[in-house]
């Protein structure tokens, strides 16, 4: 869908009016249409995270008579990008979590349990509570697995102490991660960050993170008593060219050591010593005073063992769904979809991602039920609003093709540290993100 | 591509204050504008006396409207990066000061009915 002059003015208006009002959004997918088409389909989706949710409450309102069941275990919603400003004290634990019941629509059947086996032959879905669900069409949104085992010496409950933080595994332990960065940036020592060599929700946040705790240490005048190293599992920082030079620059300006191809493989608490891959095969020994653990990711078990998986390479190995990237529907069973962090596409493990994939995939189901097409296509939006101190930021969206795809062009400029991307990461984001569960935005 | 509409924008905006305030807020700012337009239409002049006083706490209102982003946002004047940060800041502090000009001429003019005859 090109887009028409007149769209193009309106949404620069609509930038304006955001803009103007001290708030913006994230650019929408349009809202839920108000046509409906009747239709008795069994619809399965497996998880209730970002992108479950959202597409359970869009798809009630647009089928009229369908019987739509989710499964997830998880009573506690959690609004995951929160965790970065949990984990710089400027929110409590509770800030992300919400009542997973309050998001969903009324009208569908929630099973409180966990996805045990998919078969996509049988088109059935089986879960920890015994429930054997038949469908018609699936849609796979669970999210991915937080793997701290793929780590040696890794575990979740070594979290928050010994100077041991990870921001990703939940709110609490974001909250445990602040109580480590605060000590740190009082003591000073050596500040270890790093992320896993395997695709990863928000490629952005580890960047965030290194930034935040520079920015604490210098406000508190304790930068010049400690050494901040990065280590990125490749030759580049971030994924998207023009983004990683900028990164690159702003990571010379602040004196940070970075240090390429380096893959944390072990961790010793008690030494605190982290070892890395390095690319000659060897391995090289970093001691550290706090560090920012971000595990490799994959697919959940039941994905991985249900058949759905791209079957090689590293998205095979990962477990990522094998869906087409722009229509998300899988490529050898045409009757499940894959949304969220869990599909297979070359780039979109955001909420923002989610937020425009939903949509999508809505569309593509709905055409397929009526027995019609649709050109609505996926086309790899992915954002981050890319934190670099307490109090600004940089919109950073972009496409498969590595194009920068502003949201507001010519208003807020993607590469500049702003005060108002800082907004929309404060603000905006949260209220974005709930609209969007609701299908609303 | 994906274009926001005015719903979206309205969606945000009761996720981000809830819908009861939010729509309270809106409610507020009719009910304070149309007052407004009330008392000009009833007095069928504007009080320059009022106005004087009004436009006294336009300072004080700019300010207050910058500080109170600045304090929710934890963020500074540091801060400002841009153009459009300049801009955002020009804007929220005008909104304030008209808002709080509005708000002490309605103010005066429904608890003091019509001034003097100037
Ligand atoms: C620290 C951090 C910072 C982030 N920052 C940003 C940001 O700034 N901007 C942004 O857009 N995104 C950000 N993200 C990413 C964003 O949170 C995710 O991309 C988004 O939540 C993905 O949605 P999802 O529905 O695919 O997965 P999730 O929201 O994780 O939901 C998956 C759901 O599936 C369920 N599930 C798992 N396995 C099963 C099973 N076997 N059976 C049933 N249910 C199952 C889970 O319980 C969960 O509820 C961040 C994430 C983190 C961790």
């Amino acid at each position: 869908m090109p887009d028409q002059p007149d769209f193009e003015t309106r949404r620069r208006l609509l930038g304006l009016i955001a803009a103007g009002g001290a708030i913006s959004a994230l650019p929408s997918a349009p809202a839920a249409r108000a046509q409906t088409i009747q239709s008795s389909a069994r619809i399965v989706i497996i998880g209730a995270g970002a992108a479950g949710t959202a597409i359970a409450n869009r798809l009630s309102t647009r089928i009229d008579g369908a019987q739509i069941t989710i499964v997830d275990p998880r009573q506690r919603h959690l609004y995951q990008p929160g965790f970065t400003l949990i984990a710089a004290g400027l929110r409590p634990a509770e800030y992300s979590v919400s009542a997973t019941a309050d998001w969903l629509p009324r009208g569908i059947t929630w099973i409180e349990g966990a996805a045990t086996g998919i078969d996509p032959e049988a088109k059935r879905v089986t879960t920890s509570t015994g429930d054997r669900l038949d469908y018609d069409y699936l849609i796979v949104a669970s999210g991915l697995e937080l793997h701290y085992e793929g780590i040696e010496g890794m575990s979740r409950d070594l979290i928050g102490q010994n100077g041991i933080g990870s921001v990703y595994a939940g709110p609490e332990e974001a909250e445990a991660t602040w109580r480590e960065m605060d000590r740190f940036t009082d003591e000073g020592g050596v500040g270890l960050f790093t992320r896993p060599a395997t695709e990863m929700k928000c490629a952005g946040a580890p960047l965030k993170y290194t930034f935040l705790t520079d920015d604490y240490a210098r406000r508190k005048g304790t930068r010049d008593r400690m050494e901040i190293i990065y280590c990125a599992h490749s030759g580049s920082l971030f994924g998207v060219p023009i983004v990683n030079e900028k990164v690159r620059m702003l990571y010379d300006r602040q004196g940070f050591d970075t240090r390429y191809n380096r893959v944390m493989t072990a961790i010793d608490p008690g030494r605190k010593i982290a070892t890395f891959r390095t690319p000659d095969g060897g391995s090289e020994e970093i001691a550290f005073d706090f560090t920012n653990v971000i595990p490799p990711m994959r697919a959940a078990q039941v994905v991985r063992d249900g058949g759905l998986s791209w079957q090689t390479g590293a998205n095979g190995e990962q477990g990522w769904i094998e869906v087409d990237q722009y229509t998300l529907r899988h490529t050898r069973h045409d009757t499940v979809f894959a949304v969220g962090d869990v599909a297979g596409v070359p780039k979109g493990k955001t909420a923002a991602s989610a937020k425009w994939q939903v949509p999508v995939v809505e569309d593509q189901l709905i055409a397929q039920i009526a027995g019609g097409q649709t050109d609505h296509i996926y086309t790899g939006y992915t954002s981050c609003p890319l934190i670099t101190r307490v109090g600004r930021a940089m919109l950073i969206e972009f496409d498969y093709n590595n194009d920068l795809v502003p949201s507001f062009p010519g208003i807020i400029a993607p590469l500049e540290e702003l005060w108002v991307s800082w907004l929309i990461k404060e603000i905006g984001l949260k209220a974005t993100y709930n609209a969007m569960l609701r299908g609303r935005a | 591509m994906e274009n926001p509409t005015i719903g979206t924008f309205i969606a945000v905006f009761e996720e981000m204050f809830g819908r009861g305030l939010f729509w309270g807020l809106v409610v507020l700012a009719v009910v304070i504008t149309l007052a407004y337009i009330f008392v000009l239409i009833r007095d069928r002049s504007v009080s320059w006396r009022k106005f004087l006083l009004a436009q006294l706490f336009m300072p004080i209102g700019a300010v207050a409207a910058v500080w109170f982003v600045f304090a929710i946002t934890k963020s500074h004047l540091r801060d400002i990066g841009g153009p459009i940060d300049l801009i955002l800041v020009l804007g929220i502090a005008t909104l304030g000061a008209v808002g709080a000009a509005i708000l002490v001429y309605t103010v005066q003019s429904v608890l003091k009915g019509p001034g003097p005859a100037e």
